[in-house]
């Protein structure tokens, strides 16, 4: 069951950091406040990363797991 | 929210050295902070179009000698190769940059390349140091075109109002 419906998908598997928030920072430029981004990745840092990015950004971390080894966050676009 | 500011010296142009200034550059973008990187001295290569950073474990002690191939026992061996040798054996400074080039694609590290160009593409500004380039001999002309030049004083008025200010 997967209870948020996502506007884009970017899969960052295999990739270390600072990959992951940069190609993140770059598809959330192509989307509308108020739309979420689903971000897999595999890179261990990624879940300390991306509520550092989220917090320092103000795009929203909706919810973040781990499922077989990945990390899957939804981060929802912030109207600024 | 009020946007945050990162200024950093890059001054070593080594790949061991090119990595840390393209890799906080490229997160503090991302954040959508602003961010300047002032090249000065041996950083003035990493602005090169055609990059050709190496690194040498001679004179390098804590350097780590590892393969990018084989079983996973065989490339968690740390060589310990003996300054006698590495500064004697042709071509080994180019064996030890290949080698660690090949270890970072494997385990998935950008190359200094891709970091660049994300710099560039979140908006970070790439500052040549005039100073140095008149003493190594460096044209605007030798750098990627986005690269900015300035003196201490470009360097210091940014860094003055920045969060946080790095000397690598």
């Amino acid at each position: 069951m997967n209870p948020i419906q996502e506007d884009a998908l970017l899969d960052c598997t295999g990739l270390l950091c600072p990959m992951p928030i940069v190609k993140t920072k770059k598809a959330m430029n192509d989307l509308q406040a108020g739309q979420i981004l689903k971000m897999i990745a595999t890179d261990a840092g990624s879940p300390p990363d991306i509520a550092a990015w989220s917090r320092q950004t103000g795009n929203e971390l909706l919810h973040s797991a781990e499922e077989n080894g990945k990390f899957i966050f939804y981060l929802k676009k912030s109207a600024a | 929210m009020t946007t945050k500011r990162l200024a950093l010296i890059a001054s070593k142009g080594t790949l061991d050295w090119a990595y840390p200034p393209f890799i906080l550059a490229s997160a503090a973008a991302a954040m959508s902070w602003e961010v300047s990187i002032f090249f000065t001295f041996y950083g003035l290569t990493l602005l090169k179009p055609k990059l050709s950073a190496s690194v040498s474990p001679l004179g390098n002690p804590a350097m780590p000698m590892k393969l990018p191939f084989g079983s996973e026992g065989l490339q968690n061996i740390n060589w310990n190769v003996p300054n006698m040798l590495s500064a004697n054996l042709p071509g080994f400074e180019t064996l030890a940059t290949s080698l660690m080039k090949q270890t970072f694609k494997n385990k998935g590290v950008a190359t200094v390349e891709e970091l660049r160009q994300s710099c560039l593409d979140l908006g970070a500004r790439l500052i040549g140091c005039q100073m140095t380039m008149d003493v190594f001999g460096f044209q605007k002309e030798d750098f990627i075109p986005e690269v900015e030049i300035g003196g201490a004083a470009t360097f210091l008025e940014f860094a003055a109002s920045a969060d946080i200010q790095l000397f690598i």
